[in-house]
């Protein structure tokens, strides 16, 4: 793999991570939010791919099993929790989950 | 017969009244107040005749080692010479008798236990004090007697203004006390040790005559002495004091606790001896003092207030005597003056009693015929107190320190003068009293008569203040000195200077005709012609006051001490010292404030606070690279 498609891949994982934060950042809607932050962890994994492939490694595809497994681990705790929010609360906007300021 | 006795039994009999006073039947109370002071002047007695009939020196005793620090080694030890003896000697007696008074004086009052507890609580502290043999053991025998001249004081606690006058005993006694505990120390930085018998016998090697350090030391000194005996410039305390009951002004705001100065410059005579400044400045103390005091005795109305002033008074001749090396003059007026007085004040306290609490002089009178026992002894006490020739034993004794203030080795003329001056007053603004209390005509009913448990202690004090003063004759006659052969072994005796050897008997003619004049001076004003006294009093109405405001000293420290205390108080309410920790706290809680802020609850800032965090360290590893 050449500098070209290195960069360009990075590039490319740097750009979903951001708009992933950029979601989470303004979403109030929390199962966008969750949403957001699988894109994070996919970007994240892209980049893995890239730097694995780069140096003729697998450890960067063993890093992405990885993060898939916790992603899914993730995903089912954030919506066991985004259940509880919305039995709790009647709604879905994360800003109302507020009770914990100070 | 065991010299802790002494002092055990009052202290016995107190803690008696303090834990059981109030279930003891009140017949009981008296017995185990009076009895074990009683028995404590028994215990004297025995102590004093082994004492002369062995002809002992002294006496000591060690209960045990008080504590023992880095070579500070008080005890609780007691030593009693001739000077020791002749104290608790009055102490208890005299103690005894106001005791007695006391029984049926007191009687209808609520907290007769309580009363006659503090009271025994006292002559323990005062036996204490004078018999200590190391000025710690005296120190504490000192704030025990003021602790309870403060109890006894604002006895009637309820009344708001004998809570004052306690508070300010208390508090002006402690500006001397407090030079007294300083002087404590410089001894004890020289002598290493603070046991009296050891300072007198180095302090002579230690310190030239003249020394500074002894100068420093001596008046410290006498500032305590100054305190507790109430006299200039602390004087303002005593006539205060007279808000207690009649017998406690008697035993302990005349007759003892007040003359604790006087011992205590004669315990310490050593020390002064090396610093004849000090010496000087204690015979100037005096004879300011009785001379102040006898002008604003001539002023008062209120009886005890007389008295009282007499009081500081009589204590400015101790002081003047003391002043001059006439030790045992000084001990021998102490012991005539605590007679008197204490008879004195008795006397008053039955006037008072029979008239229903009357102290103003001007609404009494014609008392002679309703109160016949009281007038004849007090009578007496104030022919002692003016010093009349022959009879009385304040003539004695008075006139001992007259003649040596001009005549003993240190003496001088203006000390004499003063005391002549002082001895006039004393007689007109004496019989003054005993002329508006018991002559002219009746202007308050009398209720009362009072019985044999008030009229025999008065009459065995007018027997004693009387016979008193023949154990001391002068030498012009009789010559009979076994007061101060007596004193010898303890307090040196005094030489006379040169060329006065002969014209005692003129110095006694004199003292005793001013004394008779006084008198006079007193018939003319207050029996012969009463208006001259409303006369003279409106043509000098200011000096008039100025004089009953005791020569305004309750002003002048009101103004240059209470007052700017009480305003650096008000101002240092809000403890100045304290403002740095309450910034303190105050920055606490503002950055809690300001942090409590950013945890808002809200989710998305909390990332937002973690992105930024991750944009500012990754930043930073660029930027160190």
């Amino acid at each position: 793999m050449n500098e070209l498609q290195i960069s360009s891949g990075l590039l490319l994982a740097g750009a979903l991570f951001m708009l992933g934060l950029i979601g989470v950042l303004i979403r109030r809607n929390i199962i966008f939010m969750l949403v957001c932050v699988e894109i994070m962890l996919n970007a994240a994994g892209l980049a893995f791919i890239v730097a694995g492939s780069k140096w003729a490694q697998p450890d960067g595809q063993v890093m992405f099993i990885f993060i898939l497994t916790m992603a899914a681990a993730e995903v089912s705790v954030g919506l066991a929790l985004i259940l509880q929010i919305h039995h709790q609360l009647k709604t879905l906007d994360g800003d109302a989950a507020n009770s914990m300021k100070g | 017969m065991n010299l802790l006795v002494t002092p055990l039994l009052p202290l016995l009999g107190s803690f008696i009244l303090i834990v059981a006073g109030s279930r003891l039947p009140k017949r009981m109370v008296p017995l185990v107040g009076a009895g074990s002071v009683g028995l404590s002047a028994i215990a004297t007695l025995i102590l004093g005749y082994r004492f002369i009939s062995n002809s002992l020196t002294s006496i000591d005793i060690t209960a045990w080692q008080w504590m023992d620090v880095a070579g500070f080694s008080p005890a609780i030890a007691f030593h009693l010479d001739a000077l020791s003896l002749i104290f608790i000697f009055v102490i208890t007696f005299v103690g005894f008798l106001i005791h007695v008074y006391s029984a049926e004086y007191m009687i209808d009052d609520d907290g007769y236990a309580r009363f006659f507890a503090y009271l025994n609580l006292f002559v323990c502290s005062m036996l204490t004090l004078v018999l200590a043999n190391n000025l710690v053991l005296l120190y504490f025998g000192w704030e025990g007697v003021g602790l309870c001249s403060y109890l006894l004081i604002g006895f009637w606690y309820t009344e708001e203004k004998n809570g004052y006058a306690a508070r300010k005993a208390f508090i002006v006694t402690r500006v001397g006390d407090t030079a007294l505990g300083i002087g404590l120390f410089m001894l004890f930085q020289h002598f290493n040790t603070l046991n009296i018998q050891e300072i007198a016998t180095q302090a002579p090697q230690h310190w030239a005559v003249g020394s500074e350090t002894a100068m420093i030391v001596s008046l410290l000194l006498l500032g305590g002495a100054v305190g507790k005996s109430a006299q200039l410039p602390l004087q303002t305390w005593l006539p205060d004091a007279m808000a207690g009951p009649s017998p406690v002004s008697a035993l302990i705001h005349a007759a003892t606790m007040v003359t604790a100065g006087v011992y205590l410059i004669a315990r310490t005579h050593a020390i002064f001896e090396l610093a004849p400044d000090a010496l000087m400045i204690v015979g100037i103390v005096g004879a300011a003092t009785l001379v102040m005091a006898g002008f604003t005795a001539l002023t008062q109305y209120d009886l005890k207030r007389v008295l009282a002033y007499s009081t500081i008074s009589q204590i400015g001749y101790m002081f003047m005597a003391l002043g001059v090396s006439a030790w045992s003059a000084a001990i021998f007026h102490f012991m005539i003056h605590a007679f008197f007085k204490a008879l004195l004040f008795l006397a008053a306290g039955a006037v008072i009693h029979a008239l229903h609490n009357e102290q103003d002089m001007y609404k009494m009178g014609g008392l002679k015929k309703k109160l016949p026992v009281i007038y004849w002894t007090f009578l007496i006490g104030a022919s002692s107190l003016a010093a009349l020739p022959l009879l009385t034993g304040g003539f004695y004794s008075k006139d001992q320190i007259l003649w040596l203030s001009l005549a003993g080795e240190h003496g001088n003329i203006w000390f004499f003068l003063f005391g002549l001056l002082g001895a006039f007053i004393t007689s007109i603004y004496t019989f003054r009293m005993l002329f508006l209390t018991f002559f002219g005509e009746e202007k308050t009913h009398v209720h009362h008569v009072p019985g044999n448990g008030i009229n025999i202690p008065l009459l065995i004090l007018a027997g004693l203040s009387t016979i008193g003063g023949f154990i001391e004759l002068p030498h012009s006659f009789g010559h009979f000195t076994v007061f101060s052969d007596f004193l010898k072994p303890v307090l040196p005796s005094i030489s006379i200077q040169e060329g006065f050897e002969g014209i005692e008997w003129m110095i006694q003619l004199i003292a005793a005709g001013v004394a008779i004049s006084g008198v006079y001076v007193a018939y003319v004003f207050y029996i012969l012609k009463p208006g001259l006294s409303v006369e003279l009093k409106s043509s000098a109405a200011d000096l008039n006051s100025f004089f009953f405001s005791g020569w305004g000293f309750d002003a002048l420290y009101d103004k240059f001490i209470v007052r700017p205390f009480v305003w650096i108080a008000n101002i240092n309410k809000r403890d100045i010292v304290d403002q740095l920790y309450e910034g303190l706290v105050w920055g606490a809680n503002a950055l809690n404030r300001v942090l409590a802020f950013t945890q808002s609850g809200i989710l998305r800032w909390y990332i937002m606070g973690i992105v930024i965090g991750g944009i500012l360290l990754l930043a930073l590893g660029i930027v160190k690279g």
